[in-house]
């Protein structure tokens, strides 16, 4: 750790530590916040079994498939821009992390077309189709939407974070001395990732 | 003069904006937590003002002043404001923000830009929350507690509200985060965890709730608007979703919640006792992990709050009993607190009046509240205004009157002004008189049977209402003492320059009245505990002869 920079004017105070510690808190508190949603998923799995089952048929699993490959794909690229502007690399680095956003917009490209073709066979809250069938298959698509469409949300944030961070590695604010920030916006698109990684099998997989 | 040559005040500086800017932009936490003490302050008068309307409206059976969608709407707000934007933010983000820094000899927050992103998304909310009693639909009449079937149902303005309550659980996650990270990263050279005031200890247990449990009562929050605006079903009974889950989810942020508000207000006791008694805490560690016990043990009780609704007999039980637990270390605290005084040279001044006024209050609510717990007994008095009563035991009585021992300890600090501390006792007792006159027969109507949130009621009650409503004058008479005797010490010409009024030993003291922009001109390195008092026993012998 470096020393802390004292008798510094105006707030100007650097704990690299500090802000570590408070990223991750700020990541349980995400954890949380999914772990709400995943909580309300048991207990109407648990209340419903036969009518989940039925109804994750219905879901793409390729496309699953594609977008779970994608997004690690990502998390690695996010990694080996850190590790790049680490090793003072600036152009390798702002290349990974365009790479990353790059592919953070082909997961929604994805995503779009996958919730598009559920719409356009009625499938959406609160649609006839939907609404003619049982109150599991209801409640499963009712949390399809609410938790993929929550997850595609922080997706979106992750793109302008790391998009944020793209141009203050142009500005050399983030450098190789000093990637706090770029290393927070990391750590918040692998918690993008493994959330995912629990939505995927938990609605296409478990069928 | 010695404050001259030293630094300009909190309150004087040139920054690099000027104006109201200088205030609302600022990032110096003592800044930040005095915007938090005006808003919070400007709500609670207004809360206050809705409590008033409503015990007025019960004063006789029938329609007094106002229709019954009136009354609900009232009650709602009344909650929602003085829920979310008094007690909530009251000590933390006031006190907190003021003190913690100073406390541990830190200069700021670890996030200062951070810390002032929380206090404009408490502005946002609490501006939406306002904006949903103008806007066409009238005010959410659904309670605070905002439960389904009803909330999806409701055709008044829940929306805004639901929204409000959302952005200000936002901005006490990053008020929480920031504590968290500041208590382990900022302490002075030689402030070991265990040499750090207790008021940091009960902030820090509270912190950690306030990151853990806020987030469910989020996606809680979230998931009912969803269901408003599309309909997904997931709490609707219609479309088989539980609103039984819903409660759940409800209560295991807002009970944990119920410790936010209660835990620092047990700090800022901590910090008064042995101030005014003279004397050493009994049992530091003690209180400083029946913080932590509290944060626990109260993160696994919230069920309790639905013993009628329908669960399993063993849940019940295993509730129930993790109920009774909670009380420990909440009695631990009293006992300590007690054990301090015993010996002490006292002085009853003001904040120790107040502090000792928790104490009582906060039992009342605290014994009435494991009189709950008991399972029989709460199939008796549940949705009475029994459970109202203990309520406001415990958060007017409790987190309320924590947050008045504060404001009065540590207001010649704040301002570098005194107040009339005769004027202060009698406010005091106003309060204290009116405080019980009013929630007290609530206890024995509830007992009798007389339901909550009912804008009417059977004429036996009567009584108990008329003299409640009396109370109700008499604690507004005593908040206008109060707060008279404040504004009247701020408007004062003579400034108040000694920096110890109370020889309390924490760091606060040790910096001028009014601290200047970094608290110290020198970070202090810490050698002893907070509450070193030697002196106590040759004052005792003194005052003997």
């Amino acid at each position: 750790m470096s020393v802390v920079a004292e008798h510094i004017s105006e707030h100007v105070h650097r704990d690299d530590l500090g802000s570590r510690m408070g990223i991750w808190l700020f990541l349980f508190t995400e954890l949380v916040l999914f772990g709400g949603m995943f909580l309300v998923y048991a207990v109407y799995r648990f209340t419903y079994q036969q009518e989940f089952h039925v109804a994750a048929k219905e879901l793409n699993t390729l496309i699953g498939t594609l977008n779970t490959l994608i997004l690690l794909t990502s998390s690695l690229t996010m990694v080996l821009a850190i590790v790049a502007i680490r090793k003072d690399n600036k152009f390798l680095s702002i290349f990974f992390q365009v790479i990353t956003i790059f592919l953070a917009f082909g997961f929604m490209v994805n995503k779009y077309f996958e919730w598009m073709a559920k719409i356009h066979h009625g499938i959406y809250p609160g649609s006839e189709t939907l609404l003619a069938k049982g109150n599991g298959e209801i409640l499963f698509f009712g949390l399809y939407y609410v938790m993929t469409g929550l997850h595609g949300l922080h997706v979106l944030i992750g793109m302008v974070l790391i998009g944020v961070m793209t141009r203050f590695t142009m500005k050399g604010t983030v450098n190789s001395d000093k990637y706090i920030h770029l290393e927070a916006a990391g750590l918040y698109w692998h918690l993008v990732d493994i959330i995912w990684i629990f939505l995927f099998p938990l609605f296409y997989l478990i069928t | 003069m010695h404050d001259k040559e030293q630094s300009v005040s909190y309150l004087d500086y040139k920054g690099k904006h000027s104006g109201i800017f200088a205030w609302i932009l600022s990032t110096d936490h003592k800044r930040i937590g005095l915007l938090y003490l005006m808003a919070s302050l400007l709500f609670f008068a207004v809360g206050v003002t809705f409590g008033f309307l409503m015990r007025l409206e019960l004063i006789a059976p029938g329609r007094t002043i106002m229709d019954a969608q009136t009354y609900n709407s009232l009650f709602t707000l009344h909650g929602i404001i003085m829920i979310f934007l008094f007690v909530i933010p009251g000590l933390p983000a006031v006190f907190g923000n003021f003190f913690l820094p100073i406390l541990i000899g830190a200069k700021d927050v670890a996030f200062p830009r951070l810390n002032l992103l929380s206090w404009w998304l408490y502005v946002l909310g609490a501006l939406l929350a306002v904006i949903s009693v103008f806007l066409p639909g009238g005010p959410a009449d659904t309670g605070w507690t905002f439960y389904i079937p009803y909330s999806i149902r409701s055709t008044t303005n829940v929306m805004p509200a639901l929204i409000a309550a959302f952005i200000l659980g936002f901005s006490s996650i990053l008020t929480g985060l920031n504590f968290i990270v500041t208590i382990h990263r900022m302490r002075a050279p030689g402030m070991t965890f265990f040499k750090m005031p207790l008021f940091a200890w009960s902030l820090y247990a509270t912190a950690w709730v306030q990151i853990l449990a806020t987030p469910i009562i989020g996606i809680t929050l979230l998931l009912v608007t969803v269901e408003r605006m599309f309909g997904v079903g997931l709490f609707d009974p219609a479309l088989g979703g539980d609103p039984v889950l819903y409660q759940h989810l409800f209560w295991i942020y807002s009970h944990p919640a119920v410790y936010i508000m209660i835990l620092p207000a047990m700090g800022v006791v901590t910090e008064i006792i042995p101030v005014f008694s003279h004397r050493t805490i009994f049992g530091y560690k003690f209180i400083a992990f029946s913080s932590c016990a509290i944060a626990l043990f109260g993160s696994m009780v919230w069920a309790h709050h639905m013993f009628t609704v329908g669960m399993s007999e063993t849940a019940q039980v295993i509730f129930s009993l993790l109920t009774f637990l909670v009380a420990i270390p909440s009695a631990i605290k009293v006992f300590n607190w007690v054990a301090t005084l015993y010996k002490g040279s006292i002085s009853t001044d003001a904040p120790l009046l107040y502090a000792l006024g928790f104490i009582f209050l906060f039992s009342i609510g605290g014994f009435t509240g494991l009189i709950q717990g008991a399972l029989s007994v709460n199939m008796h008095i549940h949705d009475t205004s029994f459970i109202v009563a203990h309520f406001h035991y415990v958060m007017f009585g409790g987190t309320g009157f924590g947050i008045f021992a504060a404001m009065h300890y540590w207001f010649p600090k704040m301002f570098g002004k005194m107040y009339n501390m005769k004027t202060a006792k009698v406010g005091f007792w106003t309060l204290f008189v009116g405080f019980n006159t009013l929630y007290f027969p609530m206890f024995v109507m509830g007992w009798l049977g007389m339901p909550r949130r009912y804008f009417d009621y059977l004429p036996e009650f009567q009584i108990y209402h008329f003299i409640s409503t009396i109370g109700s004058w008499i604690l507004i008479v005593g908040l206008i003492i109060m707060f008279t005797n404040f504004i009247k010490a701020l408007r004062s010409k003579t400034s108040y320059t000694n920096i110890n009024p109370w020889s309390g030993e924490t760091l606060e003291w040790t910096v001028p009245n009014k601290p200047p922009l970094e608290n110290f001109e020198v970070i202090p390195t810490i050698t002893a505990g907070p509450y070193e008092y030697k002196d106590n026993d040759e004052i005792l012998t003194k005052e003997d002869n």
